[in-house]
């Protein structure tokens, strides 16, 4: 009983740093909410001025000029054009450089190949911005001339280089995760390394690898430096990888380059882009959180 | 809106400066004729490599006047220049009417002073064999707001061109070349079509033509001076042969000359009356007039005749403020019309 005055007192101390914790644990909540706040509140404003029906059915952005069209499409596909190129480039790669890792590499290499790996994850992407318009858009031309100085492919492919570590790395996190029992099981079958790989690893690892594929599409739309760099900012409805487009991101970069005044529609623009990015890279975080938390579940 | 510090140096001299008359007790003299401060400016992203170099050349006589040129179009510009923001707007067009306004609301006063000749080039790609010569009428097919998504094909400009998609660079809609190119070209200021490659920076238009054989695009005749050798710019034909017959080349005398019309026009800074009483400003000011004629010949501008500079030495002494131009940029502007409106303002 003697010790209880003391321990109420730690008590009150545990409860103030638990207050503190809990504070700092808000500040990323409180700022988040504040985006969405800001987001939404410009959002509603921008569609009492402009019908939504229009910004889902046009096929024109024209916003800054003298015929102003709010059709959301060609950004959206110049978005999903790149993230695409993007992921042709960063699905095999990582898929094979985890699966290298997990199941084939020593140990030892291992352990130098996957950090090396991870720095790319570190480069700033405006240094992969200008790789991409100053080295790799020359070298594709030597093989498509008909391959624009700004396009969609030669960034679409350095952001794949870019998000390679994303994949591979949450990949192999997931290939490690499968039980050793499963794979000794089939190796006891007679089963080679190849058949281990993909016949028990992938499909065992499988819903950890999309996850890690969701994420790094999120990544790769939300990406911003190497689009605004090298791929134009001229909006365009075109399936086409060798023109000049403008994703979404590029054009929040565009508008703010200039100077355009609070409370305009222009300025409106921004935010309405904003909500998309932000609705879609929400969408597909909520998808990926969903499938790792199943691929936990399974070999608990 | 990009920002470049012409301060490190100066930083790095100052800091060099503390240092010196921190141990130095008082050894170190305080010369007079020197002020410390900061200057700040932005607007046209043409006009910006003049004022770059002249806050370069500056910071030798005035090691402590931090000077600050930012880059975000002639538009963006006035719009800080009106919220009494920043000391000089850099300003490829006259001031317009609403920009006036609202500098007016503010109690901004200005003065106008024409620092240079610029023409706007056409440029192409050097690869580009085709398009020897447009004319305005080409122009405008290609550029007004009805062509948006309709003229897409080289072919549709002019009918022995290739069947090739055409790419187009310009500069934002906040820029001043963009102004005085659609007023000139489509006849309605900020009248363009809406699906081209457009950006204030010219920089990244130099890259985007240099590196596409189906480029055309247009900006400052500075910018093509500096890249000529990656790029190739078309000569222009107005129809009109009382300036000068047939297509003619941008060059520094055609521009001067205003042969190469429609696209030679004066560019300008705009001084805060009120800020001239700072003397790191006005000494600003001063220096800018005073080197003008050396300066923007060696940036690649065209400079104005020496009595234009005197001209408007003498508006910053007897500070005139307001603008010669009623209402935004007028097409076809010769260095003669100009001198005549300068000194009719001066009266």
């Amino acid at each position: 009983m003697r010790l209880l005055p003391k321990s109420f007192k730690a008590n009150k101390r545990e409860r103030g740093i638990e207050l503190f914790l809990l504070f700092c644990a808000s500040v990323s909540i409180l700022t988040t909410l504040g985006i969405v706040a800001v987001l939404l509140f410009e959002t509603v404003d921008f569609f009492r001025e402009v019908s939504i029906v229009s910004f889902f059915t046009d096929t024109e952005w024209t916003p800054l000029f003298a015929q102003k069209r709010f059709g959301i499409w060609p950004l959206l596909i110049g978005t999903i054009l790149i993230s695409g190129i993007a992921m042709l480039v960063a699905l095999p790669a990582g898929l094979l450089s985890s699966l290298y890792l997990s199941e084939y590499a020593p140990d030892r290499v291992r352990r130098v190949v996957k950090p090396v790996l991870e720095i790319l994850a570190g480069i700033p992407t405006v240094v992969y911005g200008y790789f991409a318009l100053l080295f790799v858009t020359p070298l594709l031309q030597k093989f498509l001339p008909g391959l624009s100085g700004f396009n969609a492919l030669s960034p679409g492919i350095v952001m794949g280089i870019m998000i390679l570590p994303l994949v591979s790395s949450l990949s192999e996190d997931a290939m490690q995760a499968v039980p050793r029992s499963l794979r000794e099981g089939a190796y006891a079958l007679g089963s080679t390394n190849l058949q281990v790989s993909f016949r028990i690893v992938i499909p065992a690892a499988f819903s950890g690898i999309t996850a890690s594929f969701i994420l790094a599409v999120s990544r790769a739309i939300g990406e911003t430096m190497i689009v605004a760099i090298a791929a134009g900012q001229q909006p365009r409805l075109t399936a086409n990888p060798l023109v000049p487009i403008e994703t979404m991101t590029a054009y929040i970069v565009q508008v703010s380059m200039g100077d355009t005044p609070v409370g305009t529609l222009e300025y409106k623009t921004i935010f309405v882009v904003g909500m998309m990015l932000f609705l879609s890279t929400l969408v597909l975080n909520v998808l990926s959180q969903r499938l790792r938390a199943r691929f936990r579940e399974v070999y608990r | 809106m990009r920002v470049r510090f012409s301060g490190l140096f100066s930083i790095c001299l100052f800091s060099g400066l503390v240092a010196l008359s921190g141990c130095g007790g008082g050894e170190a003299q305080v010369d007079a004729s020197k002020v410390a401060g900061s200057i700040t400016v932005d607007g046209s992203s043409t006009v910006f490599p003049i004022t770059e170099a002249m806050a370069e050349e500056f910071r030798r006589e005035q090691p402590d006047v931090k000077v600050t040129v930012g880059v975000s179009g002639t538009g963006g510009g006035f719009k800080k220049f009106g919220r009494g923001e920043i000391d000089i707007c850099d300003a490829s067009r006259p001031i317009k009417d609403s920009e006036l306004q609202m500098a007016r609301q503010n109690n901004v006063g200005f003065i106008e002073l024409p620092v240079a000749y610029d023409g706007i080039a056409i440029l192409v790609n050097p690869r580009n064999t085709w398009c020897q010569s447009i004319t305005v009428q080409e122009l405008k097919r290609l550029w007004e707001p009805s062509a948006q998504n309709k003229v897409t094909r080289w072919n549709q400009v002019r009918p022995d061109w290739p069947d090739r998609e055409i790419h187009l660079f310009g500069p934002g809609v906040d820029s001043g070349t963009y102004d005085y190119f659609t007023g000139a070209i489509v006849g309605k200021e900020g009248a363009s079509r809406g699906d081209f490659t457009s950006s204030e920076d010219d920089n990244v238009l130099v890259q985007g033509i240099a590196a596409d054989e189906l480029a055309l695009g247009f900006f400052g005749y500075a910018y093509y001076q500096e890249n000529k050798d990656r790029l190739r710019a078309v000569p222009v034909d107005d129809g009109k042969p009382d300036n000068g017959n047939g297509p003619i080349t941008p060059s520094v005398d055609t521009v001067k000359s205003a042969t190469y019309q429609p696209l030679s026009r004066p560019i300008f800074i705009y001084v805060r009356s009120q800020a001239l009483d700072r003397p790191e400003l006005s000494l600003f000011v001063d220096f800018y007039l005073k080197n003008a004629p050396a300066l923007v010949g060696q940036v690649g501008y065209i400079p104005l005749p020496d009595e234009a500079y005197q001209l408007a030495q003498g508006r910053v002494e007897r500070k005139v403020t307001g603008s010669v131009f009623a209402g935004g940029s007028q097409v076809g502007v010769s260095v003669q019309d100009l001198l005549r409106k300068e000194s009719g303002a001066a009266e």
